[in-house]
């Protein structure tokens, strides 16, 4: 049952991929009307599914990496639409969709489950973990697309021609501000997330844990969001050298993503 | 008619060409003076604004060498910016000053701006003494045209003035104008005028810098905002996020290096520059830094160039209404032509009336006063009925201009009469004390 649900869910976001692509491929601004409901029914029906699926197994667990891709697609959904209510644009969404569509769609469709039975997923910390660093993700997702979106603003802005094609563009403020935001918002949650798996890792391995190809990325990639704030305080960086950082804050949290499959500490099947 | 106008303007030549045309408001009666004195002209009219330069003359035999002034007033040859430049003469002459105090030559069609502007260079020809008769008929005309395609289309109601431009490409950065500063760097007309639409759309804070300081503080107090010695700009304008540039000054007044130190006063907080001015004040090459955007006049141009299209129906409408006025106006022009041989048809019957009256006095004896004003009557209906013919031959034939000449000649040939040109340019003398006497 979950899956269904799941793959209705995957169904409505991929309005919102096709919107993405729309206007990406400069068609315009056409499905702008329907795809807010869409999307949001999308989210409605994945919280099913979750919940459905937490329930089934009768306790919070992990019980495949496609849950837990679920979970952080739930999770960039979630932060997206609480920028949307904040500033009533979907634009963001150009970039977002795509990434949860992805994730839902790779967790709705794999093939059967790799089981995860690893007796530590069991434990509350690392639930805690998962989702602290997951919503640290989704935040760093949406500055990222932002941060894409500041960049078309501030070419069009520059190239002195007025292009209707662009014209679903928020103002380079608005843009700007939910880079920040975003950011600001998804700090604190990857810094906990990280800080609650190194106390679960220093229990479990001892101090050597931090030798893990996927840790070190983690930690990398932390250095660089908080690069990004401090630039970002001290001298207001924005645009061109803003987009380069949070690009690489991007690339380097899918480096950690796919870093499972090197990862001692994180390859939770039974051995 | 022998009208001509030369110019360049916002569609023949772009910016860089047209602030080497551009006469500084302070030149500019000096400037029209020249050229109504310069040999073979008659007339003269000078309107420079930041989209247009506009020669216009009227010449003593439709052929003068405009550009032999321009030679001598600028300095420079005006060959090389040939393809920039554009003549009319008569009948066209006559459509484009129509068309441009009407606002349909505008950068933004139906933008009120022109008007004012096209009768202060007017004021200031009437001043120098420059205009006085035909020319002076064509611009008095072209206001009453003005007026009528402002009230009989839509033209002007949705015009969308520079000012407004900005104010949109203002809140494409900002967002919401609420809160935000605006530094004006001259003190002028347009200057006012997008300040007065930005504080409309929710900007607060407004700085006046001008070097003359007084004219800061007058404009300042108008928006009560603070007016800043012009010395303490490079400090305080990074103060604003939006800066509009109009001042006079020959040379760039912002480079990229003032552009570089603003943003780093801001933390890279983005600037907006709106370059009113031509010749312009902000070095093109700052739009280049990361978080400023400047836009120059003709930059604002290509933004709107977008709603003109909307506005395409009434501006048919508004050039059939133009067209229609040039050929009232030429009509009447060409009746002016032949008023001076009516005149002389008059006078001369008129004065063979009184010698010949002159000639049979004696012979009539003393008259009661009756038979004075019977005489009188008597000779008058004579030469009256005489004279309506050939007057209405003359009248109807100046409005098929192709006819008009050959009948003037005829009826001066057949009654005697002296060179009409002659006539016409005493006709002129005479009625340049008191101006617009011949609409």
């Amino acid at each position: 049952m979950p899956l269904i649900w799941l793959r209705v869910a995957v169904a409505f976001y991929g309005v919102g991929l096709l919107y993405s692509l729309l206007l990406l491929s400069k068609q315009g601004n056409v499905l702008g009307k329907i795809v807010e409901p869409a999307v949001g029914l999308g989210l409605i029906f994945h919280f099913v599914s979750l919940v459905e699926s937490t329930v089934l197994i009768g306790h919070l667990s992990w019980a495949s990496i496609h849950y837990s891709e679920s979970i952080l697609a739930f999770l960039a959904m979630v932060v997206f639409f609480i920028f949307f209510v904040a500033y009533r644009t979907v634009s963001p969404g150009v970039v977002i969709f795509p990434i949860v569509f992805v994730l839902t769609f790779a967790s709705a469709v794999g093939q059967k489950p790799i089981a995860l039975n690893s007796p530590l997923l069991r434990s509350g910390w690392i639930f805690v973990h998962v989702v602290l660093i997951f919503t640290g993700y989704a935040g760093l997702f949406l500055s990222f697309g932002a941060s894409l979106l500041y960049l078309v603003q501030e070419r069009a802005l520059k190239s002195k021609r007025s292009n209707s094609l662009l014209s679903w563009l928020p103002p380079l403020q608005t843009i700007d501000e939910i880079g920040y935001r975003s950011l600001l918002f998804g700090f604190p949650f990857m810094t906990l997330g990280l800080v609650a798996g190194s106390v679960l890792a220093i229990d479990k391995y001892g101090p050597l844990f931090f030798y893990d190809p996927k840790i070190l990325l983690s930690f990398i990639m932390w250095a660089v969001y908080m690069l990004l704030l401090y630039t970002r305080w001290s001298s207001g960086w924005r645009g061109r050298r803003a987009a380069f950082l949070a690009t690489c804050a991007f690339v380097i949290a899918l480096g950690a993503w796919a870093a499972n499959f090197f990862s001692r500490t994180h390859r939770f099947i039974a051995s | 008619m022998n009208f001509i106008v030369i110019g360049v303007n916002h569609q023949t030549a772009p910016v860089e060409v047209r602030e080497r045309f551009a006469i500084p408001e302070a030149r500019l009666p000096e400037a029209t003076k020249c050229l109504a004195t310069y040999p073979g002209i008659e007339e003269g009219m000078i309107v420079s604004t930041c989209n247009r330069v506009e020669l216009l003359a009227r010449t003593v035999n439709g052929n003068a060498d405009v550009r032999g002034f321009m030679r001598q007033f600028y300095g420079f040859d005006p060959e090389p910016f040939g393809k920039y430049l554009y003549e009319y003469r008569e009948r066209d002459a006559v459509r484009h000053v129509f068309r441009v105090a009407s606002s349909l030559d505008s950068m933004v069609v139906g933008e009120p701006q022109i008007l004012g502007q096209v009768k202060e260079a007017y004021a200031t020809a009437r001043a120098v003494g420059a205009v006085n008769s035909q020319l002076d008929a064509l611009l008095t005309r072209a206001f009453a045209v003005a007026k009528r395609v402002r009230n009989e289309t839509a033209i002007a109601t949705s015009a969308v003035s520079v000012a407004s431009v900005a104010v949109d490409l203002a809140k494409k950065i900002f967002g919401n104008l609420q809160g935000k500063s605006v530094y004006l760097v001259g003190a002028g007309k347009m200057c006012e005028l997008s300040a007065r639409h930005l504080v409309a759309h929710g900007a607060q804070q407004i700085y006046v810098a001008n070097r003359t300081y007084e004219r800061a503080v007058a404009l300042a107090k108008k928006f009560n905002g603070q007016a800043v010695p012009f010395e303490q700009l490079y400090e305080t304008v990074s103060n604003a996020d939006i800066v509009i540039s109009s001042t006079g000054a020959p040379h760039t007044i912002f480079g990229k290096e003032h552009g570089e130190k603003f943003l780093s006063r801001r933390k890279n907080r983005p600037m907006f520059f709106i370059d009113i001015a031509v010749p312009r004040d902000i070095d093109p090459e700052m739009n280049k830094l990361d978080g400023i955007f400047v836009y120059d006049i003709d930059d604002l141009q290509q933004v709107v160039s977008s709603h003109v299209a909307d506005r395409r129906v009434e501006a048919d409408r508004a050039e059939a209404i133009v067209q229609l006025e040039v050929d009232k106006f030429q009509s009447r022009l060409l009746t002016l032509d032949v008023v001076p041989t009516i005149v002389s048809l008059q006078e001369h019957l008129e004065t063979v009336r009184q010698a010949e009256i002159d000639r049979v006095r004696g012979r009539l004896g003393t008259m009661t006063p009756e038979q004075e004003l019977a005489v009188e009557a008597l000779t008058r209906g004579i030469i009256n009925k005489i004279m309506h013919t050939p007057i209405t031959t003359l009248k109807s034939a100046a409005r098929e201009s192709t006819e008009a000449t050959t009948v003037v000649d005829l009826v001066r040939k057949l009654f005697g009469l002296r060179d009409a040109r002659k006539a016409a340019a005493e006709q002129d003398t005479a009625s340049s004390g008191k101006p617009g006497a011949q609409n």
